[in-house]
């Protein structure tokens, strides 16, 4: 059939037609509009043709059904709203709601079509399509199906009918959470929910043929009288029990910072109530309000936009042929080596990992031993892929080991000497071809590349620790560091499946910098009196998932001295706060250093009890009435402080590329995930707005709020980060 | 302005609300008809000249929906040409039912109005008449929805109350009822609720344990702990209250209101009203007041209307004589202790809620009756009736008398 580009149609002797969705030039599924026309024309032709008696929808991409919408749709309904409301703003608002509701109606002309519809889901079957499928009358799946309304994840909602379905198939706690979590579900965790009627090993269109040779009924139940909600209705002693609830634990996991979960809540109580084609028409008006707000078009751009960006490498140079990794060595066993043993043997990298001492050694293979249980335990992880995991792991003493590693990361104490020493020895394995990277959070790259056996061949990559939890790496350049080093990295980096951002050679380089101004604030706000709970529920309250004395006790407080005492040494006594190093050392001196001493800001007692500030926190320092402190204001400090600092190391070019510090901030240290990363959060309030609010803080709270003269120049002609670093062209 | 005045008020005993409760075999509408007899019986009313009823009642539904005062003038052989009104404004309805019967007669659209409220918790459950404060996110949202206890939790939180001081407290509520009893303080307002034989089905307050002590109401578990971890309401009241780094839980069923059945009515009419019955007026409605307090306290309306109506009345503390604020927890009565520095000899004289229980929209009327008593028997002047409300209200009347 040459009638679709995006699909083809055939119907059996039965009176089944197939409909596959097969995009001749993606290797996924998307939905565009042009998809969308041909889905409505296809089922046109289908409801026209009495030949017709049903149809199997399905895709023809091995194991993936689809990915979902296209979110460039999004932004292109967005731009064509922003630009007709200028002459109609009316018009152009019911404009934007008629395309917003386009899924949500060609959907549900599916569901009421009058003739059966199964999806045949043999894979990867995401948002939109999820929806799709669950507006047709029967479901099967093959067992390796993953399916997900992940929207919530970038800010929006599923607004094709998914809050109203999802709803009405399956208990209201598991819809609600499946919903606000935006999880993947397995195929046969989806039919346990009742998401999916069928789970087939076999072959799926058979199967699904059969459903409608069985004599599926082309009426969803809610759609027939006497419809009952599979939790009961709202307003009824069940729901008495759920609703309320509700509204508090949204509250209790967002801050209240997320439309589009609060729409997500909205949309269920709301539809819930009424019948479906109303029910679609509440969710059609919440998603035209949610796709209009900052935080969506942030997280959208961030999240889903820039991530994939960067995750496929955007900064890898272009002309460096991809390369073939296959053992990595790794010389230090200690806690962030091991941890980088274990991640690189998880993405299926031979990994040589060396220490003084073959038992050193293998203690840091240990920790992937115990990581890997965790995972057997868990189920998430089979036992025979648990060993060939740990198989790929040589622990040794042994440098000779590492010649034949393609790529050999350092990951020692983080010590110039120390790591001198062991650049020495690497000189001598170094094979001819391999990139030498050092794992450093404190030391320029530059300096150690001095000891390095060749300097076009080094490189830093920084991990974060826990390493296999956090998944941002910082991949940093050394004035010499070659395009092939950096290659190499960005391949490694993705290889096991981390977010690389590019950063130049600096002290702390990008997200330490702006974690210590983080910290840093929280000092000034203790010295002035605020109320420790109120420090660190501001910054909660702002977006962060750790409050900044809670970070510093997982960090540890003597850390914190360490680099006050290094950046003195480096910078002179100015460069450090003396009242801030007054309090570090004063902790510290009282064995007060964290979480591993079972004390610091916190005190650890032994669980269940939870941690607790300490008490004589607010000895210290005069406290402040509650009532006289600007809460608020305590959490504009916090987000300003790092955008700031994310803003200098653009205007110093350690960052080039705002898309980097955006997700930089958001891996790094969970920069308000809503305001789309560090970069977004200046750009979405505008430059004009963010450096008045700097100068309000400023002059409040000192120079460290002083907006930078780049950010002077930039509010003064309304210009964004992203307009001006390119980030926008390169994002579209 | 015609002023008015408070001629009379009776209340029955409250029941047990539970399904082993004396009363929970007496509908509502009967417990409503029961005051609206006594008051009639006693005043020598011609219900043909009564020119409203209202009661408070807050889930006026099922048997108690459909305008419950007007279904019990009905059962109470009330002339038909008296009209009812069934108001809600939950836990202060009551007395917000005889603040709308003293305006009425005040502005002189009526003469003589039966104020006061009924609730049958045993019979109709609490929360039964839903409502999107607490069921839509839409609210519950912006409005930090919790359930009150969790509220009263974060109050004696906020404001430093122990779990000894709330218990204490509760103690001295449930002694204080004790001896009003033993003593007979309630004796000319309470009517006993009797079938169609008269035989007597209640005559006292059933809810109080006159035998409690700090050591009986230490066993208790805390009941708000769990619903205010699993619900995610700890979260709600400390990002209402960011200072407070976890809620302290600290009430229990013994020192927060107990659950009940009654009802109350208060007989407010004009001066020629008390002539045309020949009846002295007992008091006057000085002057009344509402307002909406911060939503996630909840429960701390009463400090913030008692200062509105002060200062509305143009008075000061000094000028009241008697306080009575309904004992919902008792951080409520703590706190508002704490704000004004009340002498406790002058606040709940005769206990309250957490001895006697809180039939939600019969109560305001019901405390109404007990200070208005008390005046009388300590032959003082000047009352404050005070009670805290959900969502963050409060509602205070000011009676003198005359």
């Amino acid at each position: 059939m040459t009638e679709f580009k995006n699909f083809t149609l055939q119907t059996d002797s039965d009176g089944i037609a197939v409909l596959t969705w097969d995009m001749p030039d993606r290797s996924m599924n998307v939905f565009t509009e042009e998809v969308m026309d041909e889905i409505e024309k296809a089922f046109d032709g289908l409801v026209a043709d009495a030949a017709v008696k049903g149809v199997v929808f399905t895709s023809g991409k091995e194991g993936s059904f689809t990915g979902g919408a296209d979110l460039n749709m999004l932004r292109r309904m967005n731009e064509a709203y922003e630009s007709e409301r200028k002459s109609d703003e009316e018009g152009a608002m019911r404009a934007l709601f008629d395309r917003a509701g386009r899924m949500t109606w060609l959907w549900r002309k599916i569901e009421t079509c009058g003739k059966p519809v199964v999806a045949a889901i043999n894979g990867t079957c995401m948002g939109g399509g999820f929806e799709l499928a669950l507006a047709c009358h029967g479901r099967v799946a093959s067992p390796k199906a993953k399916l997900a309304l992940p929207e919530v994840k970038v800010g929006i909602f599923p607004g094709a009918g998914g809050t109203q379905r999802v709803a009405r198939m399956t208990d209201i706690q598991s819809a609600l959470q499946m919903l606000l979590k935006g999880s993947t579900l397995s195929a046969d965790k989806a039919k346990g929910m009742g998401l999916v009627d069928e789970v087939v090993a076999g072959d799926l269109v058979e199967a699904a043929k059969a459903m409608i040779a069985n004599g599926l009924s082309p009426e969803k139940p809610w759609d027939r009288k006497g419809f009952k909600l599979p939790s009961g209705p709202v307003y009824s002693p069940q729901g008495a029990q759920v609703w309320p609830a509700v509204s508090s634990l949204y509250r209790k996991e967002t801050y209240d910072n997320y439309p589009g979960a609060r729409a997500i809540i909205k949309c269920v109580y709301e539809g819930l109530l009424v019948p479906m084609d109303t029910a679609l028409r509440i969710e059609q008006r919440y998603f035209t309000e949610v796709i209009r707000t900052t935080e969506a078009a942030m997280m959208i751009r961030s999240l889903f936009v820039s991530m994939q960006a960067l995750n496929k490498g955007a900064r890898r140079p272009k002309d460096v042929a991809p390369t073939d990794l296959k053992t990595i060595g790794v010389i230090g066993a200690g806690f962030m080596g091991a941890g980088v043993a274990f991640v690189t043997a998880q993405a299926g990298l031979d990994v040589v990992l060396v220490d003084r001492d073959e038992e050193t050694a293998a203690r840091g293979k240990a920790h992937s031993e115990k990581l890997v249980k965790g995972l057997v335990e868990k189920k998430r992880l089979s036992e025979d892929k648990a060993e060939a995991l740990l198989g790929r792991i040589t622990a040794t003493a042994d440098y000779e080991a590492l010649r034949k590693a393609d790529l050999i990361i350092e990951a020692v104490f983080e010590d110039r000497d120390v790591k001198a020493e062991v650049s020495k020895k690497v000189a001598a394995v170094l094979g001819e071809h391999a990139i030498y990277a050092s794992n450093t959070s404190t030391i320029p790259i530059s300096t150690l590349a001095e000891n390095a056996p060749d300097e076009s061949r080094f490189i830093g990559i920084h991990f974060f620790s826990p390493v296999d939890k956090m998944m941002l790496t910082e991949v940093i350049l050394g004035e010499k560091t070659g395009d092939k080093a950096l290659a190499v990295a960005l391949d490694y980096v993705r290889a096991i499946k981390k977010t690389p951002i590019v950063v130049n050679d600096t002290r702390g380089f990008f997200a330490n910098r702006c974690v210590l101004r983080y910290m840093n604030e929280s000092y000034d706000m203790l010295i002035e009196g605020v109320p420790p709970a109120m420090i660190e529920n501001a910054a909660k309250a702002a977006g962060m998932p750790v409050g900044p004395l809670a970070l510093n006790d997982e960090v540890a407080v003597d850390l914190s001295e360490k680099i006050m005492k290094a950046t003195m040494r480096d910078m002179g006594e100015d460069a450090v706060d003396p009242r801030h190093f007054e309090l570090v050392t004063s902790m510290t001196a009282s064995g007060r250093l964290g979480r591993k001493a079972g004390k610091g800001f916190y005190d650890y007692p032994d669980k269940p009890a939870k941690k607790r500030l300490w008490p004589d926190l607010k000895a210290r320092y005069d406290q402040k009435p509650a009532s006289e402190v600007d809460f608020e204001e305590l959490k504009h400090r916090f987000l300003a402080t790092m955008a700031l600092e994310a803003a200098r190391t653009m205007e110093e070019g350690v960052v080039v590329d705002p898309r980097e510090a955006d997700i930089g901030s958001i891996l790094g240290f969970g920069y308000a995930p809503y305001t789309g990363g560090a970069i977004s959060y200046i750009d979405g309030m505008g430059t004009p707005a963010f450096v008045e609010l700097c100068e309000r803080l400023a002059a409040k709270y000192g120079e460290r709020f002083e907006p930078t003269p780049l950010l002077r120049e930039m509010a003064a002609s309304n210009d964004t980060f992203y307009a001006r670093f390119g980030g926008a062209k390169r994002a579209a | 302005m015609t002023e008015a005045y408070i001629f009379d008020h009776v209340r029955t005993p409250r029941g047990r609300g539970k399904k082993d409760g004396a009363l929970h075999e007496v509908p509502a509408v009967r417990l409503g008809a029961r005051v609206l007899e006594a008051l009639r019986d006693r005043n020598g009313i011609d219900t043909a000249k009564v020119d409203d009823v209202i009661f408070g009642c807050v889930d006026p539904v099922g048997e108690a929906g459909a305008v419950i005062p007007k279904a019990s003038a009905f059962e109470a052989g009330y002339d038909f040409a008296a009209p009812g009104m069934q108001i809600s404004r939950f836990c202060a309805s009551g007395l917000d039912a005889v603040n709308l019967a003293a305006a009425k007669v005040a502005q002189g659209a009526d003469d003589l109005v039966i104020a006061g409220g009924v609730e049958s918790m045993s019979r109709v459950g609490m929360g039964m008449s839903g409502g999107a404060w607490f069921m839509d996110p839409s609210v519950g949202i912006p409005a930090y929805f919790m359930p009150q206890g969790v509220s009263a939790d974060l109050i004696a939180t906020k404001y430093g109350f122990s779990r000894d001081d709330c218990d204490a407290y509760a103690v001295e509520s449930q002694k204080r009822a004790c001896r009003a009893w033993q003593e007979g303080r309630f004796a000319k307002s309470v009517v006993p609720v009797k079938d169609a034989n008269g035989l007597t089905i209640l005559d006292r307050d059933e809810h109080m344990r006159p035998g409690t002590d700090m050591q009986s109401l230490g066993s208790l578990n805390a009941s708000f702990a769990m619903p205010g971890e699993m619900g995610g309401y700890n979260a709600v009241a400390i990002q209402a209250h960011p200072e407070i780094e976890a809620v302290d839980h600290v009430h229990h069923a013994g020192n927060s209101s107990g659950i009940v059945d009654g009802a109350g009515a208060v007989l407010v009419g004009s001066k020629a009203a008390g002539d045309m019955l020949g009846t002295r007026p007992r008091a006057r409605i000085r002057s009344f007041a509402n307002i909406g307090s911060d939503p996630a306290l909840m429960l701390t309306g009463p400090v913030d209307v008692t200062e509105k109506l002060l200062k509305r009345s143009g008075m000061a503390l000094g000028d009241i004589d008697l306080f009575e604020l309904n004992e919902a927890f008792a951080a409520v009565v703590l706190r508002y202790r704490q704000a004004f520095d009340i002498d406790p000899d002058v606040l709940n004289v005769n206990g309250g809620a957490i001895a006697m229980g809180h039939p939600l929209g019969a109560t305001g009327a019901m405390i109404l009756g007990t200070v208005l008593d008390e005046l009388e028997r300590q032959d003082k002047t000047t009352a404050l009736v005070t009670l805290c409300i959900g969502a963050g209200m409060g509602t205070a009347t000011i009676i003198e008398r005359v």
